[in-house]
């Protein structure tokens, strides 16, 4: 049913459809709205779930950890220094296959202390072996954890899912959204089938200790789930759009891309406003487009390059940076086009919560038009 | 699609203000959209929300910089922020003051002022001007009808606090609606 | 201002910032039955109330954000919250 509910709240809910048996989380700005729904929920008798209160975010995951490997559907949510805090169990959790959802409200790290959007929180975690799916909107952030408790507890899979959206800017965000109902998701979503699970009468241990004879083989095998996890997420997309009409298959989504002579490249929620400008700019007669990515784990190479066949600039808008380098995806999307014709041009903007508007993005356009690039937008040069 | 950006401060629900006209507004049947500027939360301190009105979804996800409508919540606001900044001309601008207000309103805004605290104190006991502002905001802009904000108000304030809130809205909503 | 290494910051900053424009309710201090007992300096938040020189409590209306705990807890009345024109 289609209704008007905080970017938070709709998640909180999308959960609750999910059925998860245990719920540990600390809260942590931007995320605070979305457990305490969940509290409240168990509290009320709405989701029937464990929810452990916990001292910190390692003790959070640790928690879900355990219990996920006892069988149970686990879900968590965490944002920035939450997630830094994570960052042991987080391998942990990939290396022991445990298919537990963790929503990510993306704030920025500190120091300075900032608890505004920015992506540097999730994208620091891209080598911990999870899946990282990103929404647009908050109708993607609702739907994106259907899909992906299907994705991770599909046997093909068996790895854990970071769902991303932005902090404050769609976790606090009111907009109508379309919450399915209980037996459409309970259809869609069967309850989770283990492989393994930790049992004291049938004694076994998990994430033991491996020699280098082994090591290098479990960690090809994760890696070789990642790639498997692109085939079963498109199939599972495909799946949800014929039973909820929304389209979700796609590792990446073109908007514009037909024609186009440049194309943008962003993730999350500034693909709303890249849509806006580059309406603007079509109407001006350029012809733009944008290569939205949902999936930055696994990363869809093959698909930005089909996607971009046509296309001979591309702008990649980075919310993060590897300090040192370039922005994340600018790097990922330059591997992916290697030894093709398309000149990509790196921009690091929105950093702990910088606001972009469509003039920020049609500003991009024109630097890029002159070939000018791998910078940071935005700067306030008069404090520097 | 209209856009209106909410003045007030921390603690005189604006970001609730924010929300209710959107829900309010969806009742309606556009899309709408309410959140506010990200500041941290302490009490009095200037703060921020917005919302957006249209026929389809609203994809853009920026503040709010030109603004058909603004509300200022706190008068003394206008000597520590440019409230009135980019304010559209033929756009509408509700103030709550007893008084004059203390800085020149730009040509071509519509200003409304209305005692809301006063209103506010008068009919729920306290000085939380949000709901009282509501009535008021939809009375001048007509975005959102008085059905709608009573649909709005008692599904976030359930029983007597709703109806007072509803109350204090529907005086304004008057109010505004005999001046104009 | 320029950016200092770290985000170093010197203390006191918090003074820069008057507060006192939050208000909507002022606490007036009549003096008229005070006892000098000093309870609306313990328990004022802000810590914007101070003894004077002539033995009185006085208040910062530079910083006051007019919470009314003053008010609340003066034991013999002496505080008036008035609503602040606007």
């Amino acid at each position: 049913m289609m209704e008007i509910l905080e970017g938070s709240h709709a998640v909180a809910e999308a959960v609750r459809l999910c059925r998860p048996q245990v719920v540990a989380a600390y809260p942590i700005t931007p995320q605070t709205h979305i457990v305490e729904a969940l509290a409240s929920m168990v509290a009320d008798c709405k989701l029937d779930a464990e929810y452990i209160c916990v001292e910190s975010e390692f003790s959070a995951l640790s928690a879900c950890l355990g219990a996920s490997a006892a069988g149970s559907r686990v879900y968590s949510a965490t944002t920035s220094q939450g997630l830094a805090l994570m960052f042991e169990v987080c391998f942990n959790v990939a290396g022991m296959r445990q298919p537990i959802v963790m929503t990510i409200a993306n704030r920025a790290l500190g120091a300075p202390l900032n608890i505004w959007n920015d992506q540097q929180d999730s994208i620091s975690l891209r080598d911990a072996g999870w899946l990282q799916f990103y929404a647009e909107d908050n109708q993607e952030a609702t739907d994106l954890h259907f899909i992906a408790y299907r994705v991770a507890e599909d046997h093909r899979v068996l790895l854990p899912v970071m769902v991303c959206f932005d902090g404050f800017i769609l976790t606090h965000t009111y907009e109508p959204v379309d919450i399915p109902s209980q037996e459409a998701i309970d259809a869609f979503l069967p309850p989770y089938k283990p492989v393994n699970i930790l049992d004291a009468k049938n004694p076994m241990s998990l994430g033991m200790y491996a020699t280098p004879d082994y090591y290098m083989e479990f960690r090809y095998e994760i890696d070789q789930a990642q790639k498997r996890a692109k085939e079963v997420f498109a199939e599972v997309g495909a799946e949800f759009a014929k039973q909820f009409g929304r389209d979700y298959s796609g590792l990446v989504e073109g908007y514009r891309l037909e024609d186009a002579d440049m194309a943008f490249i962003a993730m999350g929620s500034i693909c709303g406003t890249v849509r806006e400008a580059i309406d603007e700019m079509r109407a001006e007669g350029k012809k733009v487009g944008l290569l939205k990515i949902r999936s930055f784990r696994p990363f869809p190479s093959e698909e930005i390059r089909a996607a971009l066949s046509g296309v001979s600039k591309v702008a990649v808008l980075d919310k993060n940076i590897s300090l040192g380098q370039k922005g994340a995806v600018a790097l990922e999307v330059r591997d992916a086009l290697y030894g093709s014709e398309i000149d990509v041009k790196g921009y690091i903007l929105a950093l702990g919560g910088r606001d972009v508007r469509q003039a920020d993005i049609k500003a991009i356009a024109g630097l890029l038009e002159k070939g000018e690039g791998d910078q940071f937008f935005g700067l306030r040069t008069e404090v520097l | 699609m209209r856009e209106l950006r909410i003045h007030g401060r921390g603690g005189q629900g604006s970001v609730t203000a924010a929300e209710l006209i959107a829900v309010a507004a969806f009742e309606d049947g556009v899309y709408s959209q309410a959140f506010p500027a990200f500041g941290v939360e302490r009490r009095g301190a200037p703060v921020q929300a917005f919302v957006r009105f249209n026929d389809e979804k609203i994809r853009l996800r920026s503040q709010v910089y030109e603004p058909d409508y603004i509300i200022v919540q706190d008068s003394s606001l206008i000597r520590d922020v440019d409230v009135f900044a980019g304010l559209k001309k033929g756009g509408i601008a509700i103030v709550n003051t007893e008084r004059s207000i203390p800085a020149a309103v730009p040509e071509g805004v519509r200003l409304i002022t209305i005692d809301a605290t006063g209103i506010a104190l008068e009919k729920l006991g306290v000085p939380i001007t949000n709901t009282t502002l509501i009535g008021a905001f939809a009375a001048a802009t007509g975005e959102i009808a008085p059905p709608a904000i009573r649909k709005a108000l008692m599904r976030r304030f359930p029983g007597k606090l709703g109806e007072k809130n509803v109350a204090a809205a529907e005086y304004a909503y008057n109010l505004v609606k005999g001046e104009a | 201002m320029g950016l200092n290494i770290g985000c170093a910051a010197a203390p006191g900053r918090a003074r820069d910032n008057k507060t006192g424009s939050w208000r909507v309710f002022k606490p007036v201090f009549k003096y008229d039955k005070c006892v000098k007992c000093g309870l609306c300096e313990v328990v004022c938040p802000e810590g914007c109330v101070r003894e004077g020189q002539d033995g009185y409590y006085h208040p910062d209306y530079n910083y006051c954000k007019g919470c009314g705990l003053c008010a609340e807890e003066c034991p013999v009345d002496d505080i008036e919250l008035v609503q602040e024109e606007k």
